[in-house]
């Protein structure tokens, strides 16, 4: 489903979190949100969820409303107290469809989505035994059991260590070439995005500074301008731009 | 198996109940009252007239507020959070006051006129809380916040009715807020028992997104919850099931707070199984001290409320202590 916004905006009473945002997101391929802290990336990404009111024009295959359950979130906070096995959680992720007795369809989906991220094994286990890089691939679990055609992630990769990121990303992006999601992922780390993102989208104060293939968009100017810092970027086995950041810019902030 | 041991547990504590008393009857004989086939019209009077209302209420109340308990707290993310505990049977206690302060001003008899009031400001604390729920912004830590200061706020004006009243009231005050089941009759379970079987359907068609909410609010409304919409169904359900259980017995405290605990040990966070057996549980618990309160002193019946108190927190702390760090 292609997602369209233009000039989409976010306030929160008098402060403008999000300022003009104009980008397209299309089927089968991801799209990055980059930028420093508080620069509105997850602010743009809740509105995109409907989960804040925006100004501007967001359009779904050019309606104005998504149809229900098309749209997958995955919040960045993975904390989970509740005491509910891995299969519930990933479960939960049907619940638009979910009656008292739990028809075949939805079990179906839920064991399908624990077996495309691998972790059938633990379907048993409480959620709050998990590590947080487990957790993480159950709330992915969770998401895609929905079967949605958009899927909206918040930093899904922020509390792991570099194999489970590796691991994470690398799975999303299958399940979005595989089920030709429309990826959209706020994304911290800027070679986890080089590297895992079709097209990275840079934001800064706000507004978009920055939108194309990774390639083509980081540059040593647009990382000082974005992340006030000095940074060296090459390329990397693969051909996608590698960033090592060197120092921070004097004043910027 | 363990809703069944449960039940089994409540039917042995409800017999139990019925065969406790001033005097002590044979187990055998209550039964057989109950199954109509005893001849003995004392025993059968004792049985039916005095003690099976009383019995009964035990388990409704106890029911409605281990039900209210274990939505309290899913719908505020907060172990602590109950109808006691959060000021609604504060709220309760305050209208009962009232209504016996106002005595024979009012034109419906003592005996509906302290429930009715007792109900309705059960809802007018539950409508304070909501009222914070519906602001723009709000996260379940804020309506616990308000649903604390509705506690200070209720206890406050209670002080000032007590301060205000004559004696005699005060003493009818004093005495309401302890708890008692004495006061129970056939009519009275009727009522709470419609309330709950009204109630309890509704909750459980919402079950699956009480589940969803304990993943929390953002969470949840990814996967489709309407959360605003669902924390207020269950805020009207909550006070009217606070509301009928408290205005006929007085304020009972912690069995709002243990019952959904111990239920959510044996039964999960499924709320299609929590809610049941919170039910269950709130009614075994209610029953059993109800027992308690027969045997402290034979010949007294000690006020409902100061047992469940006394038992509840010595059981609490050892529940959270002892088997909450498995």
């Amino acid at each position: 489903m292609r997602v369209e916004l233009a000039d989409l905006g976010v306030r929160y009473g008098r402060r403008a979190a999000v300022q003009a945002v104009s980008l397209t997101a299309a089927p089968g391929r991801v799209l990055a949100v980059i930028g420093a802290n508080g620069s509105g990336k997850t602010s743009l990404l809740r509105a995109i969820a409907g989960l804040v009111p925006h100004d501007g024009s967001l359009r779904w295959d050019g309606a104005a409303i998504a149809p229900d359950g098309a749209v997958g979130y995955m919040p960045q906070d993975n904390a989970a107290r509740a005491a509910l096995s891995v299969f519930e959680v990933v479960l939960l992720g049907r619940l638009r469809s979910l009656a008292w007795r739990v028809a075949p369809d939805d079990l179906a989906a839920t064991a399908a989505a624990l077996a495309e991220l691998g972790i059938s094994d633990f379907a048993d286990r409480r959620i709050g035994e998990l590590s947080g890089g487990q957790r993480q691939l159950v709330f992915l679990a969770q998401v895609l059991a929905g079967n949605p055609r958009v899927l909206l992630l918040d930093e899904p990769t922020s509390a792991l260590d570099i194999a489970h990121q590796l691991q994470v990303l690398g799975l999303l992006r299958d399940a979005t070439i595989r089920r030709g999601l429309t990826t959209i992922a706020v994304l911290h780390d800027l070679n986890a995005a080089a590297r895992f993102a079709d097209k990275v989208a840079v934001m800064r104060a706000g507004a978009l500074i920055g939108l194309g293939p990774p390639g083509e968009v980081l540059s040593v100017e647009l990382l000082r301008a974005a992340f006030h810092v000095e940074a060296a970027i090459s390329a990397g086995p693969d051909g996608r731009p590698v960033v090592v950041p060197l120092s921070v810019v004097d004043g910027g902030f | 198996m363990v809703s069944l041991a449960a039940l089994a547990g409540l039917a042995a504590s409800f017999a139990a109940d019925l065969a406790t008393g001033p005097a002590l009857l044979p187990l055998g004989a209550v039964l057989r009252v109950l199954a109509g086939q005893s001849d003995d019209t004392m025993l059968s009077a004792i049985v039916l007239q005095l003690r099976l209302p009383i019995g009964l209420m035990a388990a409704v109340v106890g029911a409605a507020l281990g039900v209210s308990g274990a939505v309290m707290q899913t719908i505020l993310a907060n172990p602590l959070a109950s109808s006691y505990t959060l000021g609604i049977s504060a709220g309760a206690g305050f209208g009962a006051a009232l209504m016996i302060v106002l005595g024979g001003m009012l034109p419906v008899a003592d005996m509906w006129a302290i429930p009715l009031g007792a109900f309705a400001f059960a809802g007018v604390a539950c409508a304070l809380v909501a009222g914070v729920g519906r602001l723009r912004g709000a996260t379940p830590e804020l309506l616990v916040l308000a649903g604390i200061a509705c506690l200070f706020l209720f206890q406050a004006l209670l002080s000032l009715l007590q301060f205000l009243a004559s004696p005699e009231a005060l003493q009818m005050i004093v005495f309401w807020l302890f708890g008692s089941l004495m006061r129970a009759s056939l009519a009275k379970v009727a009522v709470v028992a419609l309330v709950l079987a009204a109630v309890l359907p509704v909750l459980l068609r919402d079950a699956w997104q009480f589940t969803a909410l304990q993943l929390g609010d953002d969470r949840a409304r990814g996967l489709g919850v309407r959360v605003d919409a669902l924390r207020l169904r269950a805020f009207v359900a909550v006070s009217l099931l606070t509301g009928a259980a408290v205005a006929f017995v007085g304020t009972i405290g912690f069995i709002g707070l243990v019952a959904p605990h111990v239920a959510r040990m044996l039964a999960g966070e499924d709320q299609r199984h929590l809610l049941p057996a919170s039910a269950v549980l709130g009614a075994l618990l209610l029953s059993a001290a109800s027992v308690v309160s027969k045997l402290i002193l034979p010949g007294t019946v000690f006020p409902i409320g100061i047992v469940t108190a006394l038992i509840g927190v010595p059981f609490f702390a050892w529940l959270v202590l002892a088997v909450g760090r498995r």
